[in-house]
């Protein structure tokens, strides 16, 4: 076992774990934060995106012992007193969803690309979510909602 | 899935990881970003006793500049190199073929070390550090020692790295108006390339034609020579030994370079 500070969703925690926890894991289940799902555990769908200091990552791909000292923020880290994010609001007016267990990843990749990059083209948009799997919706309304978010200037 | 059981560590310098390798033996393992480690660990192909985590070193990361030569840390990032004012103006070849890895997560946690290190012969970064002539830095016990990238990669995932050694930093020449082209295809988002080609002022590189990251040299020999671009592609093949896969057979492979080696070179010009 060994211990691991990692400030999660703007609050400080000290845990102790193995060394060979995932992230994911460390979130679901030591956190007790289940928003993050775990898809296809190989790097490869996304559905497990989280920002690790403010970049997207896939955290079944990172060790909660490489986190430690750092800063992670989950789905749950973006809701706000008044509401939804304006990331969410535009996933839930365009539809960007059918099944929904690759939204959670799928609205935390937009948000760290439009951290990045502010007003992407379609284009981009595209481009910035394709590390992330979505198996109904065709991606369109996906596109949508994202360029919604960024037109909208609040994300 | 979840790895085997195994010690981490984390190094806080360059000194401090090999003394950490020093001590944990032939079991250990060099951790970067863990974005090829970590998959193998956890398929349980590979089973390291212990991590030594160099990711946080400071001095292993960032881009610098000096006398014609570009020093980028071997922990810094895809994203980083790929978004590195310095790289994309002096080798512009790696800032795009950084930029082609994976996906944009694998890219934010990925490192230019790691993929050298790793050896991939599929791989962008490998064939894009061979096109541009560049060279690694690596420091172990017994000092420091640098390797020229014609000389690195010695086999399937083999590199020239001895036991106890930490890669510490990639060079390439810094030549702002060197023709540079490259060229991946696959068939579907953040797969690795069926075939791959990095073209740099007159040096050519192909992914996944041998066990290693290969120059097409007989295909620069016709160039330096004087060929048109067509005669010199039609031989960027001769001397590989591609393999088949589920994606593609060998001999497709060799069209394949021939094809992605001529627009490399249409594109570099």
């Amino acid at each position: 076992m060994m211990r691991v500070d990692i400030t999660v969703n703007g609050r400080a925690r000290a845990d102790d774990v193995e060394a060979r926890l995932l992230l994911v894991h460390y979130l679901r289940d030591v956190c007790g934060l289940r928003a993050t799902n775990v898809g296809c555990d190989t790097t490869s769908c996304g559905s497990c995106t989280v920002l690790l200091d403010g970049a997207s990552v896939k955290s079944c791909t990172v060790l909660a012992a490489q986190a430690s000292g750092h800063e992670v923020t989950t789905l749950e880290g973006l809701n706000r007193s008044d509401g939804l994010h304006p990331v969410q609001e535009a996933f839930r007016q365009e539809h960007g969803l059918q099944c929904g267990f690759c939204t959670p990843g799928m609205v935390m990749a937009a948000v760290g690309l439009l951290a990045d990059n502010p007003d992407p083209s379609e284009d981009e948009v595209r481009e910035g979510l394709e590390g992330n799997f979505c198996r109904c919706t065709g991606y369109h309304n996906i596109v949508r909602a994202v360029r919604a978010a960024a037109s909208g200037g609040r994300a | 899935m979840i790895p085997a059981p195994f010690d981490y560590v984390r190094a806080a310098s360059v000194e401090d990881a090999i003394r950490l390798l020093s001590e944990a033996g032939e079991d250990a393992k060099i951790l970067a970003g863990g974005h090829s480690l970590l998959p193998m660990m956890k398929l349980r192909l590979a089973a390291p006793a212990v991590l030594v985590d160099v990711a946080q070193i400071p001095d292993l990361h960032g881009v610098a500049e000096d006398e014609g030569e570009i020093t980028i840390g071997a922990a810094t990032t895809h994203a980083a190199v790929a978004a590195s004012e310095v790289v994309r103006r002096g080798a512009p070849l790696l800032a795009h073929a950084a930029g082609l890895v994976g996906d944009p997560q694998i890219r934010h946690r990925g490192t230019i070390g790691g993929s050298l290190a790793h050896a991939d012969p599929a791989a962008d970064l490998p064939v894009a550090v061979l096109a541009l002539g560049g060279a690694v830095t690596t420091v172990g016990r017994q000092g420091a020692r640098r390797i020229p990238i014609d000389d690195f990669f010695a086999g399937y995932f083999e590199t020239a790295l001895r036991p106890g050694e930490v890669l510490t930093a990639v060079h390439v020449p810094c030549r702002p108006h060197a023709a540079w082209g490259y060229q991946k295809f696959a068939r579907r988002a953040n797969d690795w390339a069926i075939v791959g080609v990095a073209a740099n002022a007159g040096r050519i590189a192909l992914a996944h034609m041998a066990s290693t990251p290969v120059r097409a040299s007989a295909a620069e020999q016709a160039l330096a020579e004087g060929a048109g671009i067509d005669a010199a592609a039609a031989s960027a093949d001769a001397g590989t030994d591609p393999g088949d896969d589920l994606h593609a057979d060998a001999e497709y492979r060799r069209v394949l370079a021939r094809v992605l080696t001529k627009r490399a070179l249409l594109g570099a010009r």
